[in-house]
């Protein structure tokens, strides 16, 4: 079975479907509502037998490149476009199909929002390269 | 379940006694190390139908055993001398005194050269008799990487037995790496807590030092609040809001006479302070009865512990701006706080510290903006849930949640 990553973005990707503030700006109960919908997600996909991973990055970013012999490591956090993906956290699966990808990241992104209101949010899914044995 | 349960730990608490005898006789630490677990590996399997009479004889005759196999298929040429130590070599002089033998192992886990997750590692294994498995388990990293950083450990230690160290800079190293264990909590099928505890206890029957019994008494006083830390749902239940009947008072207790036996020898350290404020907080039936100006108190002394306490002990001087604020008001507390703005700003306990003293001020608006700026920045999954959530009450002016 191919096994698919699905990303969740701080920023980047294609325009929103609607706006929304931060999640600490939403009221109380539907914070709880939103969390408990990506905790109940993990559950889901565990019973199906299609979960391998979940998780979340902070939104620090460093980029780090060789800095040439001896030379210690070159990093910078800046400048960049403001349009520059930063990437929130990712489920990975282990499905049947693309299709079937497809419809788990939908439903990821109906979690719901303020007065609990689906999101809408648009969500990344790669497959994952597989390692086949070698055949005779 | 539990019986099992118990078995096992009577078992893995052999394991530095048998160790220590076998290295004492000067079998290699590494090879020792690994055909102790073997001999484990195999009494899990056999005594549950063969109880052994002797339980630590049983272990170092059968580690004894593979170490003898791994010689004889290393080198064929060896194979008569072999077949002399085969011998079961069982009795005083391998089975000694057992506090010694902790003592003695940990000092060459905890051995200053190691890396700290070598050490903490290395010492579950060889003190706590933990599988390699169970440890990758509990720090979420594949097993062969968990098996290639204790074997790379094992290795820097390779050579003489390890030397004896008893210099008082080498127990803080252990008592530092028993910290990091209790603190990695638990995952997995090991409640690392339980074994940071158990190893505690064990040290505490090695040495005098103070300061051993304090981190046993800091970690059985905080562990005792563990069943009331998070609710049904595995949500943060700070501590202002726990439930306090869910308290283990058995433990407490315990943790109390700990610290009083460790106060007494009037060499106090920074273990012992912070179980002295542990232990005021388990001491509180609620919340406002919690004696601040005690706590106050303490944190006074453990940040004159160190010379540069803002930069190297962040957790005690932000938990003394906290008791400022119930000491001497909530804006004198944000004062505090307002001086290591330069060196602290950056961490997300800064803010949340921040966001609590807003909330005692009653500055709801400035209180959700700090939590959001404390979520931004934090680096663990319930932590950030609960600072979003303390946000978000706060922005919407309501009460405490009793979630």
């Amino acid at each position: 079975m191919p096994k698919y990553l699905i990303l969740k973005h701080y920023r980047g990707g294609p325009e929103p479907h609607h706006p929304f503030p931060p999640m600490d700006q939403w009221p109380p109960e539907d914070v709880e509502a939103h969390i408990a919908f990506q905790r109940h997600v993990i559950e889901l996909l565990e019973q199906s037998g299609e979960y391998v991973d979940a998780q979340a990055l902070t939104p620090t970013r460093t980029w780090v490149r060789y800095g040439g012999e001896g030379a210690a490591p070159v990093t910078t956090d800046g400048p960049l476009p403001e349009t520059s993906d930063l990437i929130a956290g990712w489920f990975m699966i282990d499905v049947e199909s693309h299709a079937r990808a497809l419809e788990v990241a939908a439903y990821v992104s109906s979690e719901p929002g303020p007065r609990g209101e689906p999101l809408y949010e648009w969500l990344d899914v790669r497959e994952v390269m597989s390692h086949a044995p070698c055949e005779d | 379940m539990i019986d099992e349960r118990l078995d096992e730990d009577a078992l893995r608490a052999l394991v530095p006694r048998v160790l220590a005898g076998l290295v004492r006789r000067g079998e290699d630490f590494d090879a020792a190390e690994d055909a102790l677990q073997e001999a484990l590996l195999e009494a899990l399997r056999v005594w549950p139908e063969h109880p052994p009479r002797d339980p630590a004889a049983w272990l170092a005759t059968v580690a004894t055993r593979r170490l003898v196999d791994a010689r004889r298929s290393e080198a064929a040429r060896q194979r008569r001398e072999a077949a002399t130590s085969a011998e079961p070599r069982v009795g005083g002089d391998v089975i000694t005194e057992e506090g010694d033998d902790t003592l003695f192992l940990l000092f060459c886990c905890c051995h200053p050269d190691l890396a700290p997750a070598s050490q903490v590692a290395l010492t579950l294994r060889a003190v706590g008799g933990l599988t390699t498995r169970e440890i990758a388990d509990a720090f979420y990293v594949p097993e062969a990487t968990m098996a290639q950083r204790i074997s790379r450990a094992k290795r820097a230690l390779a050579g003489p037995p390890a030397r004896r160290l008893d210099q008082p800079g080498d127990l803080a190293v252990v008592l530092r790496v028993l910290y990091l264990v209790y603190t990695a909590g638990h995952a997995g099928r090991v409640d690392l807590a339980r074994e940071a505890i158990r190893l505690a206890r064990q040290l505490t029957l090695a040495t005098e030092e103070p300061e051993a019994r304090g981190l046993l008494a800091l970690m059985l006083l905080n562990h005792a609040r563990r069943r009331a830390r998070r609710d049904s749902e595995g949500r943060i239940v700070t501590l202002d809001r726990q439930d306090r009947g869910l308290w283990d008072t058995r433990e407490i207790g315990e943790g109390v006479r700990v610290l009083q036996s460790a106060l007494a020898v009037q060499r106090p350290g920074r273990y012992q302070v912070e179980a002295a404020i542990a232990a005021l907080h388990d001491d509180a039936a609620s919340a406002e009865e919690t004696d601040w100006p005690q706590i106050l108190a303490w944190y006074d002394d453990l940040v004159a512990l160190t010379d540069d306490p803002v930069r190297q002990d962040p957790a005690a001087v932000l938990g003394r701006a906290v008791a400022v604020g119930h000491v001497h008001g909530a804006a004198a507390g944000l004062g505090e706080t307002g001086r290591l703005r330069e060196v602290l700003g950056d961490r997300h306990r800064w803010h949340a510290v921040r966001g609590y003293l807003h909330e005692l001020d009653g500055d709801l608006p400035a209180a959700g903006a700090a939590y959001a700026d404390a979520a931004r920045r934090a680096t663990d999954v319930a932590e950030r849930d609960h600072l979003v959530r303390q946000a978000a009450r706060a922005r919407a002016g309501g009460p405490p949640s009793s979630a």
